[in-house]
């Protein structure tokens, strides 16, 4: 079947800031998407809200909109762009509900779009439970046994038939309330008729559990003439009951009999005719009782998800961007596998490694909440190494992680083996790994976990031989033993930590030994065909495939694993920097660990090491690619910290030199440059004990900032207001600080912070962005909201700014980029922190003023000028008002105070394009997912010395037509400025109280500044309690300012969208 | 630990690694395998008999071996090389580990060598003969042991594990989904004749579910004998080793084309090309796995197959008045299924029965029911 000619144009919908639970993953599927559709000469119409990702490079994509994806701007853009097919599945769950509404709300019907890739009935079907369920009765597959009761009794019957422990849920209670598990009669009889009670219409759903067993995930493609065929499997490590997004998972299965697999295979298939999905990948998870193999299927997404990005980057096979092709009418036969040529996409890719995916978890960051695993995912990102066995691939998963903490230093309490095995936790497979070293019998562990048997015997046999091994040492280990434990995927560092040795002196007696790493190929076919691609991970076995080629090459490190302050956004510099290489002539080379991205794609660079980012493995890589040189500032604080020992190793770093990166993070000689350079900088000391850090507070001057030396995303940072905070923070900072002193810096209360992003070519120096923060001073800068141009700050103040810029990157001979953060307190301009390398700004900059700054850093780095390339200086402009704006997953994290401060909790981003600030603001509000309200009710609480302002407010507010509701003292104020309000009590004042109006949703805005340090408890409730209600809250008097813009924008025109290309200059040749 | 092996290969490359199962000696011609499941049936498929098994995928034996996966009364392979062959076995019908398995039956495993390099290596070379040991260690001597072994080109493996006495089997199916088994009408009552050159179970098995009785006779057996039988249908198995040798067998089954309808697999489709005339060719390093595109020319739909053979036919060498191509393998555009124009006689190239492999192709037995049905 020939490919689709009656469509020309194609809109795809993105999946918006980075959340938990959507993260890079749906960057690549729409990045390969509009990729595909391109080749097969489609126009594209891509909308994402998201300004870090791939896919909104105006390259991308015919017509690109960074606009909220509601319906009413989607509809703007279809109303413009007339397209005729909107690919729905390739954009998470975001971009398949923005899909559905459109159809519900007449939009394609209106303009003529048809829905490709997955029909409304189709995604209807898959997404409710009850038609599921019903759909897969009926085709002979096995769901978990449930019965509406509406009575005590039958609720007991029904348990009694199927076993404890049941699960309850309520008929149409508001977020699944009142629902829970019960495990005997008693527990049973209270859940539920605290069940019935709450349901409004009196029923109980009572199901039965499938906790503790085997979890199965399979990726599914189909294509129109219903070619349908199985990309890969995948076996959860943790059992039913952790999310898979928690879950460690292997693929392929590896405890199935081709029999059960097989099973599988054919309900996959069965499932996914039932439900519809004419083309295009879905994803089934089944599960499978361990004791009788009882299959159950549980559900389908009938899109593209985390687990077809995990399935693509394990077997090579691009599911989104086949899916793509298929949606457009193409078969699946008619498809070449770009890995072999030769042969098409309609086969199962067959692999002859094992791939281990580990999910990184934050949980330090939000203190309040406890580190436990369930039904809601709460990972932030994932690693995924690739081994020759399981063994190999977990142990260089765990090493991708970057804990932070050095192997072998983490404290195990023999105690606590059994609470921590039983209860799922971030910590778990830690602790298998001490139960299995102190002797506990893979059986008990088994019992406690769930996991099964041969996953946790692998586990034990590497324990051991680590064991084994400790009573060696580097003189007396055989190089067969040497042989064995690298094969297991044992690092340098930790046989080093074993022996009391170097990491060098353990990796130049292996290299003495010939024990060297050897890379494979990925090949979707377990080499029964010739490769041609170099999509390579390092082994310990005989041959080498990595075939290096003799060109000019350079290699790009990335960032690993998505974490909070390191996302997307470094991921997005990684592959500009590539994209310019190849641009150069020159040959790129990724290294990343991280199966969600663009930059893991085969397809964005000319060879891809599918690799932890350690030092050992950077170097085993560059022993056979011998590059011209290493990128180290893309990937941020990650590849930053291997730069000073790479260079050391003799590895060549292009760019801005080690020396100086080091240079800016020691506080002590930054300090005297700072000094040197008369640039003012905060009043600050260092001290590595508690007693010090509290007589340097002192000294300095109550509030200060307290933080450890290498800061990522302002991990373990705290303003102290008072000397038992401080006290306090040492106590616990300890565990990050890694034996780095603990920085104490005056902290400038009520300030403004700037942050600047700048290229220099050693010379020259040319400003991206002065980007104001709307949040003041004292929020972490990749928490705060942002805009370009600064719209407060007055231009002598920038032209101090821009000075201290240039002085600084040539101070700091920077070659690439460089990013700094001022302080504006009180008139005078303060440098807080510099960090030479790509910031987390670099893609919004670039999208705001058409100039991407990461390929101009590339050619710097590769010794071309910002002369040779048209810059002569200054500051770039950017094209509209633009505003970032950080998105939060405090809804994940109940009881955690979702008060901004300096330690960074966002998750992801979104911009909003606006030609005046308030309508900029108004849509990256909408876009973070905080609805301004056009009018309704407004809550007012403004501390005692911003009265006057909240005056001011009060008085926009009346004028839009809002009803205000203030605490006691600000509703005196608005009256006695003759303006109409409603006290409402305070929490602790009784009741009904403000918090009682949130419940209720009778109000719609919250402007709720925070009185100082000593914050009431309401305080805290009245967030959270916002927070749960999805009602937007400003905490800051300059976001509640921003607020009012932004409404006021909304009264003044209704929707207007933009398209990048009609924005962006056209661009010199030399980035084409 | 195991204790240490190796393989010697023909052309004098040589792999060192761990021992496990019996200790001694084996050898065949080395073949890669790229399934990722179903070890157990790999094992027990008598068309493996005369082949060193290299399986590509890096674990072997984490489920075990259990009563029901068994293609054959025993293991048939020569020798089995893997990457990590598991000590252990995690599955709730696993009843014997695979070590155990293979070591009754006194067959040899190869494990921790870098198997990849093994299979691109028979990539490039084709596949080769090659000996297994544990007990001698004098590489030079190995390899002169691999270079004197007989070639597969020529070589009648089928007549040796051709069951010897008749016997009849009537069990279906266990454990699968309803929807992905072949079915049969309520009417539906067949007899037939199976000549057996290695046939697995699980043919006998997907004959049952469309109804039939079947009635396994040697290879050997006469196309009088086998009408003596009064069969609905005749069906011609898979099998090891060469088909040209096999001429007599061919020559019965061609007496018998237009007079009962004929279903082949694997081995029986060579056969049945030979008896219409055509001719096979040894490909290179064979089909094995589990993955095979193949696309059925007269629907269009692709299906992936489960493939194991050494052998293919050479299309150019059959009569297009008489022979219709229904199939052909989208990865090398070799011939994977044909039928007669005249006679009631089809026949797929891969495993339509699978055991491993994927279902997609069980409708064939679908067909063989309705030509039956059409026939009487």
């Amino acid at each position: 079947m020939p490919k689709r000619t009656d469509i020309q144009k194609i809109m795809i919908v993105g999946s918006g800031p980075i959340v938990i639970g959507q993260a890079c993953e749906f960057d690549y599927s729409g990045t390969q998407a509009c990729k595909a559709l391109r080749d097969e000469g489609y126009e594209t119409v891509l909308v994402n809200s998201n300004p870090a990702t791939i896919m909104t490079d105006p390259e991308l994509a015919e017509r690109t909109y960074i606009e909220p994806l509601t319906t009413g701007y989607l509809r703007s853009i279809i109303e413009r762009e007339r397209p005729q097919a909107l690919l729905s599945t390739v954009g998470g769950q975001t971009g398949l509900n923005a899909s559905v509404a459109l159809a519900e709300a007449g939009v394609l019907d209106e303009f003529g779009v048809e829905l490709i890739g997955a029909n409304l009935e189709a995604i209807r079907c898959a997404e409710d439970r009850q038609a599921f369920k019903a759909a897969m009765i009926e085709i002979g597959l096995e769901v978990p046994r449930s019965r509406l009761v509406s009575s005590i009794n039958d609720g007991l019957d029904f348990a009694r038939e199927v076993g404890y422990p049941v699960v309850l849920r309520p008929s149409f209670t508001l977020g699944g309330t009142g629902g829970g598990l019960a495990y005997n009669t008693a527990e049973m009889e209270s859940l539920l008729r605290r069940g019935l009670e709450l349901s409004p219409v009196h029923e109980v759903l009572v199901e039965e559990s499938v906790l503790g067993w085997k979890e199965f995930e399979m990726e599914v493609m189909r294509d129109l003439a219903d070619n349908a065929i199985i990309i890969c499997s995948i076996e959860n490590f943790d059992m039913m009951g952790v999310h898979t997004g928690d879950s460690i998972t292997v693929a392929p299965a590896q405890t199935l009999t081709d029999r059960e697999y097989q099973l599988m295979r054919d309900a996959s298939l069965a499932c996914l005719r039932k439900i519809g999905v004419d083309t295009g990948g879905s994803n089934v998870q089944f599960c499978i009782h361990p004791d009788t193999g009882r299959m159950l299927i549980i559900e389908m997404n009938p899109r593209v998800s985390r687990s077809s990005a995990l399935a693509s980057k394990a077997t090579g096979f691009p599911i989104a961007k086949i899916a793509a092709k298929l949606a457009v009418g193409l078969r699946l036969d008619e498809i070449p596998n770009d890995i072999t040529r030769k042969t098409p996409a309609s086969f199962e890719p067959s692999i002859d490694y094992v791939v281990v995916k580990v999910p990184k978890w934050q949980f330090e960051k939000f203190p309040g909440t406890e580190p436990v695993l369930g039904v809601q995912m709460k990972s932030i990102g994932e690693v995924m190494a690739i081994g020759s066995t399981f063994k190999h691939a977990l142990w260089k998963a765990i090493r991708s992680l970057e804990t932070g903490r050095k192997s072998g230093s983490d404290v195990f309490v023999p105690d606590l083996i059994p609470k921590r095995l039983i209860t799922p936790n971030p910590d778990r497979l830690n602790y298998i790994r001490f139960a299995l070293s102190q002797g506990v019998s893979v059986t008990e562990i088994s019992e406690m976990t769930g996991i099964d048997r041969w996953f946790l015997s692998q586990l034990e046999t590497v324990v051991d031989y680590q064991q084994a091994l400790a009573g060696k040492s580097l003189d007396t280990v055989s190089p067969a033993q040497l042989r064995q434990a690298k094969r297991f995927g044992l690092s340098d560092n930790r046989l080093a930590r074993l022996w009391d040795e170097t990491e060098t002196a353990v990796r130049n007696r292996r290299k003495e030994l010939s024990i060297r790493a050897a890379f494979k190929r990925v090949d979707t076919c377990a080499a029964e065909f010739e490769s041609f691609t170099p999509y390579l991970y390092s082994v310990y076995e005989e041959e080498c495939e990595a075939l290096p080629t003799d060109g000019r090459k350079v290699m790009i490190l990335g960032s690993g694993p998505n974490r909070i302050g390191q996302g997307i956004e470094f991921d997005y510099c990684c592959c500009h920097a590539s994209y310019a290489l190849q641009h150069l002539g020159c040959e790129s080379i990724m290294v990343n660990c991280n199966p969600e991205t663009v930059s893991t794609d085969y397809d964005t660079s000319d060879r891809l090491y599918f690799e932890p980012l350690t030092l050992e493995n950077v170097l085993n890589i560059c022993d056979t690619e011998r590059p011209d040189g290493v990128i180290v500032q893309f990937g941020g604080q990650t590849p930053l910290t291997l730069s000073v020992p790479l260079k050391a190793h003799g590895v060549p770093i292009i760019g801005t030199d080690p020396e100086s990166i080091d240079l800016a993070e020691d506080r002590d000689r930054f300090g005297r440059l700072l000094r040197q350079l008369d640039i003012p900088q905060p009043l600050g000391s260092t001290a590595t004990t508690a007693e010090g850090a509290l007589e340097t507070a002192k000294a300095i001057g109550y509030p200060v900032l307290v933080r450890p030396s290498y800061v990522l995303g302002g991990r373990a940072m705290v303003i102290a207001y008072d000397a038992a905070t401080v006290e306090s923070y040492m106590r616990d900072a300890v565990v990050y600080s890694q034996d780095r002193p603990i920085l104490i810096d005056r902290f400038l209360e009520n300030a403004i912070e700037v942050d600047v992003d700048a290229l220099c070519d050693g010379k020259d120096v040319l400003i991206g962005g002065i980007m104001e923060h709307i949040e003041e001073a004292g929020v972490h800068s990749g928490d705060s909201s942002c805009v370009v141009p600064p719209q407060t700050i007055p231009p002598g103040i920038l032209k101090t700014i821009e000075q201290y810029t240039v002085r600084l990157a040539k101070a700091l001979s920077v070659v690439g980029l460089m990013n700094v953060q001022y302080a504006i307190h009180r008139g005078k301009v303060y440098v807080i922190e510099v960090n030479p390398r790509a910031s987390r700004t670099v893609p919004y900059v670039s999208k705001a003023t058409g100039v991407p700054l990461a390929k101009i850093a590339v050619n710097l780095m590769m010794g071309r000028k910002l002369a040779d390339l048209g810059y002569r200086g200054g500051v770039l402009e950017a094209l509209e008002t633009c505003v970032k704006s950080p998105v939060f997953p405090f809804n994940k994290f109940i009881g955690v105070d979702p008060l901004l401060g300096p330690e960074m909790r966002s998750t992801g981003e979104v911009m909003g394009i606006g030609s005046s600030f308030g309508e900029a603001f108004a849509k990256a509000q909408l876009s973070a997912g905080q609805m301004l309200p056009e009018t309704g009710a407004v809550f007012l609480s403004v501390n005692s010395r911003q009265i006057s302002e909240g005056i001011e407010m009060g008085r926009k507010f009346t004028e839009f037509g809002f009803q205000i509701h203030a605490t006691r003292g600000t509703a005196n104020s608005l009256r006695a400025a003759g303006l109409e309000c409603r006290t409402v009590m305070k929490v602790n004042e009784g009741r009904p109280n403000v918090l009682d109006l949130i419940a209720d949703r009778k109000i719609d805005l919250i402007v709720n500044t925070p009185a100082g340090p000593y914050a009431f408890e309401d305080e805290k409730k009245i967030r959270s309690a916002a927070i749960q209600q999805g009602i937007p809250s400003m905490t800051t008097l300059n976001a509640a300012r921003a607020a009012v813009n932004g409404i006021a924008a909304r009264h003044a025109e209704g929707p207007r969208v933009r398209a990048l290309q009609d924005m962006h200059l056209p661009k010199p040749s030399l980035f084409a | 630990m195991g204790f240490p092996a190796v393989l010697a290969l023909e052309d004098g490359r040589c792999f060192h690694g761990q021992g496990a199962g019996a200790r001694g000696e084996a050898s065949g011609e080395v073949v890669f395998n790229t399934g990722l499941t179903g070890y157990q049936e790999i094992f027990t498929d008598p068309s493996y008999s005369g082949q060193i098994v290299v399986l590509t995928y890096p674990h072997i034996g984490n489920y075990g071996t259990n009563q029901d996966d068994s293609e054959s009364a025993r293991p048939h392979i020569e020798g089995l090389i893997a990457r990590e062959f598991c000590q252990i076995a995690s599955n709730w019908r696993s009843s014997r580990s695979a070590e155990e398995f293979l070591a009754s039956r006194g067959i040899p495993v190869l494990s921790d060598i870098d198997t990849r390099a093994l299979v691109r290596h028979i990539r490039r070379h084709g596949s080769l003969r090659g000996v297994i040991s544990s007990i001698e260690t004098d590489e030079r001597k190995l390899v002169e042991k691999a270079r004197a072994l007989p070639s597969m080109a020529g070589l009648d493996l089928a007549s040796g594990v051709s069951t010897k006495e008749r016997y009849s089997w009537t069990a279906g199916p266990p454990g699968c989904l309803p929807s992905s088994l072949p079915q049969a009408g309520p009417e539906d009552s067949f007899h037939v004749v199976a000549f057996d050159f290695g046939i697995k179970r699980n043919i006998l098995r997907q004959l049952a579910a469309i109804g039939a009785s079947v009635t396994v006779v040697p290879c050997s057996t006469s196309a009088e004998d086998t009408l003596a039988l009064k069969p609905d249908g005749v069906f011609v198995s898979n099998g090891p080793g060469d088909p040209e040798p096999l001429a007599a067998p061919a020559a019965e089954i061609r007496k018998l084309a237009g007079r009962v309808p004929i279903f082949g697999i694997c081995l029986g489709l060579q056969l049945l090309g030979q008896a219409l005339g055509g001719k096979t060719y040894k490909l290179k390093f064979g089909h094995h796995g589990c993955n095979h595109p193949v696309i059925n020319l007269l629907t269009k739909k692709v299906e992936i197959t489960s493939q194991n053979h050494g052998f293919a036919l050479d299309p150019d060498t059959l009569d297009p008045s008489s022979v219709e191509l229904t199939h052909i393998n989208l990865n090398d555009r070799t011939v994977e299924g044909f039928r007669s124009r005249k006679d009631p006689l089809f026949c797929v190239q891969y495993h339509p029965e699978a055991a491993p492999g994927p279902h997609d192709s069980r409708y064939l037995f679908e067909e063989f029911r309705d030509l039956m049905r059409d026939f009487s």
